[in-house]
């Protein structure tokens, strides 16, 4: 829906097929989803909670709907940043021209907490660090779209993007007879293809895994979901073990050779060896073996240079840098707090701003201004004064709203949207991503950590 | 396929079919309480079955006496009894959920929900009111389980180590089942009678014995059809033609041990004759049985699920 309540071309359709819905029917098809879900066990685990507790992502049964053209901008503009940013993070482990060209000051690469100096100089298969990539973009105007947070460390959330759709075709399959919605379920196949191209050299028909932390990561449903779909063992560190400058699982025939391991937990896990000696969820040895170029870890190790806060300012530029090109996608403008001048406007403006964590995650330890107490705005400001290196600020943006299902019936929320990105011998990604929702009122917040809910997302073809 | 993931579709098997026999177990006394008796032999029957399944020390340490009402609620619903009905199907779905991705979607539903349904169901006492309806669902939800498995599962691995699970197991309690009876009393005639009647109906086997053997119930028809007759599924022949047939398409290079250890078993099951068994003493022969297939489990275990080194 546009500012004004009038509804957007795209949505017309469904909008007069949603006004002949009954409230009864909408809440059997909700109560429908829920016990579904449930018994699919598409369910997160919460950190803090208790182990094993699960819970369910609040799915809503109103569509994000994009317009084809929209759709291509943003692609158009997510390849471009995806690429540059792939060439920042080889740059940076190499030669660093962008650092001697005096667009990025050198501290702020080595300062940052997630460059890995184990991967100086190291090659990597076709010089790809972020093969898997999801983008977070708001849209704040007509073709406006900004990106929030470039994700490329374990972006999560493929999943629930793969069975929401799977749920609304289910629930509403005369919707996908009336509307052209691009498909999206060809992505684990998408995944295979782009894990597989970036083999270590000379391996022609590469072992592929899953590597997870557990059964108790919040995101375990994904990873089990991702292995199975693309036909591959999902794998723990215990299953793997290194000797003869390579990589090995444990299967009931004896060992086997791993070419490519798709993991889904954080550098700091990966190998006692050379990162947390106290983590056993890793495997021993593997930095010296991905080192010698004998397995691919996607994504690479120190890929979390690239999608820090306190790059983030700097995404255009590098942009501009690598490929002599304007950014299609926009940033937010960003005032960096170790900044003296941008310090101050930020502490001047408070109410008005959003002020991050550099390194922060998940929706955690951040003030939304306007929707903040005198008292939290003044708990913020003396922590920005004690550390002021350690946050940025951005203006809130007039997010665009979608409708949604709430107590009150339907109602705008914000949203944003996660498309996933591959990058391979080539760049790819499904139409479409996963729509997050701010299920409570005026909140920006969409994390699922902090009880935002999920969409499908409609790309109409043309 | 992963040993640990070998493992996890072994003892997912294993603990949904332990299960299902803990509640086929409990019905046959549930049956026979039915019966005119004497307190003293019906306490006899409940710590007869406390025995076999081994969980006497366990049951003790929580209830001063032994009444249905404590037995049942210690084999179903008490977590801290490891081979009570809730924790096997807990266990079975924790199995399940860290291979997920190893099993069918169907499968891993049946698993799930059955978890799920398992908790409403214990919620307010309709097991003591009806326990037999209980013990039914327990059952049922097992042949499902079996069901979706071989009616969706690729014939691989997967499914060896499952059915591995599944027969080693099976065999395991079906031996305890026919031993209950000898760790209780002679009875009187009539009572054996229904005795009999109930344990082959807790293994499915009352219509089977009619159909083979066209005659009165006996103890030693009954002990030959569940150890001796290959085409009774339950049977510790059958069981054992499974695990010899499932350990062949898995072997590997340190797995001829357990082969021979499967077949020897087999084999002698093959060429038996109740009367020699019988001759030997029934108990005893039943407990060494069990004793190899313990034996067999861990060499099922040492062989592709604990990880094989470099």
């Amino acid at each position: 829906m546009s500012a004004d309540g009038i509804v957007r071309d795209h949505y017309r359709q469904f909008a007069d097929w949603l006004a002949q819905q009954t409230p009864d029917a909408i809440e059997r098809k909700r109560m429908e989803a829920d016990l579904t879900f449930r018994r699919v066990g598409i369910t997160f685990a919460v950190y803090g909670d208790g182990a094993g507790t699960e819970r369910l992502i609040p799915f809503d049964l109103i569509p994000r709907i994009i317009p084809a053209s929209e759709w291509e901008q943003m692609q158009a503009g997510l390849v471009q940043r995806v690429s540059a940013l792939n060439m920042f993070i080889d740059d940076i482990y190499h030669e660093q021209h962008i650092i001697r060209a005096g667009i990025i000051p050198a501290e702020q690469i080595y300062r940052n907490a997630q460059y890995r100096p184990e991967m100086q100089g190291i090659k990597v298969a076709n010089d790809i660090y972020a093969h898997i990539a999801g983008i977070d973009i708001v849209r704040a105007g007509a073709g406006e779209f900004y990106v929030l947070e470039d994700n490329l460390r374990v972006p999560s959330g493929v999943s629930y993007m793969l069975e929401d759709r799977k749920m609304m075709m289910r629930l509403y399959p005369e919707l996908f007879a009336s509307h052209k919605v691009a498909p999206v379920e060809h992505y684990p196949d998408m995944l295979l293809d782009n894990l597989r191209s970036v083999a270590p050299m000379g391996v022609l028909d590469p072992t592929v895994v899953v590597m997870t932390p557990g059964m108790y990561n919040s995101a375990y449903f994904e990873h089990a979901f991702l292995a199975q779909q693309m036909g591959v063992e999902l794998v723990e560190g215990k299953d793997l073990y290194v000797t003869n400058n390579a990589v090995w699982m444990r299967t009931t025939h004896g060992p086997k050779r791993v070419d490519v391991i798709y993991r889904r937990l954080d550098d700091d896990f990966l190998d006692p060896l050379a990162f947390r000696a106290d983590s056993a969820l890793g495997v021993p040895g593997l930095l010296s073996v991905y080192r010698a170029g004998h397995v691919t870890l996607a994504n690479a190790i120190g890929t979390g240079v690239a999608d820090d806060k306190s790059i983030y300012p700097y995404v255009p530029d590098i942009i501009r840098f690598y490929l002599s090109e304007e950014p299609i996608l926009n940033n937010v403008p960003t005032y960096q707090c170790r900044k003296k001048a941008e310090l101050d406007y930020t502490l001047a403006n408070l109410p008005d701003l959003v002020v991050k964590e550099v390194h922060g995650a998940g929706g955690y330890g951040m003030l939304v201004g306007p929707a903040s107490t005198k008292e939290q705005i003044d708990d913020f400001r003396q922590r920005l004064i004690a550390r002021p290196d350690g946050y940025i600020a951005q203006p809130t943006l007039a997010l665009s709203n979608c409708p949604t299902f709430v107590e009150s019936g339907v109602a705008p929320r914000h949203i944003d949207l996660r498309p996933f990105v591959l990058s391979g011998k080539t760049i790819s990604m499904v139409p479409g991503g996963l729509t997050r929702v701010a299920l409570r009122e005026g909140s920006l917040v969409v994390n699922s950590s902090q009880g935002g809910g999920t969409k499908d997302t409609w790309v109409l073809e043309s | 396929m992963l040993s640990r993931t070998a493992d996890h579709l072994f003892w997912m098997a294993r603990y949904t079919e332990r299960a299902e026999n803990t509640a086929r177990m409990l019905d046959v006394n549930v049956q026979t309480a039915l019966l005119p008796q004497s307190e003293e032999a019906a306490r006899h029957a409940w710590r007869a079955l406390l025995g076999i399944s081994e969980l006497q020390h366990g049951y003790d340490q929580k209830h001063d006496a032994v009444t249905q009402r404590d037995v049942i609620e210690f084999m179903v619903c008490d977590p801290s009894n490891p081979s009570s009905i809730i924790a096997c199907l807990t266990e079975a779905r924790e199995n399940a959920r860290a291979v997920r991705g190893t099993l069918t979607t169907e499968v891993w539903e049946v698993t799930n929900q059955t978890y799920l349904d398992l908790r409403r169901r214990l919620h307010g006492g309709q097991l003591h009111k009806d326990p037999s309806q209980f013990f039914e669902w327990v059952k049922y939800r097992s042949h499902l389980s079996r069901g979706v498995t071989l009616g969706t599962m690729l014939r691989d691995e997967a499914v060896n180590f499952l059915r591995l699970g599944t027969f080693i197991e099976r065999a395991d309690n079906t031996a305890r089942i026919l031993d209950v009876k000898f760790h209780g009393d002679d009875g009187e005639a009539r009572r054996d009678f229904y005795y009999w009647a109930a344990l082959l109906r807790s293994v499915s086997g009352f219509e089977i014995y009619r159909k083979v053997y066209r005659d009165v119930i006996t103890p030693e028809r009954v002990a030959e059809l569940l150890m001796l007759r290959a085409d009774m599924p339950r049977s510790l022949l059958a069981c054992m033609e499974e695990v010899v047939a499932n350990l062949r398409e898995v072997r590997n290079d340190v797995s001829a041990d357990t082969e021979r250890l499967a077949g020897k078993l087999h084999a002698e099951l093959q060429f038996a004759r109740i009367e020699d068994i019988l001759e030997a003493g029934l108990h005893d022969t039943l407990t060494e049985f069990l004793r190899r297939i313990y034996e067999l489990g861990n060499g099922v275990s040492r062989d592709f699920l604990v990880p094989l080194a470099a």
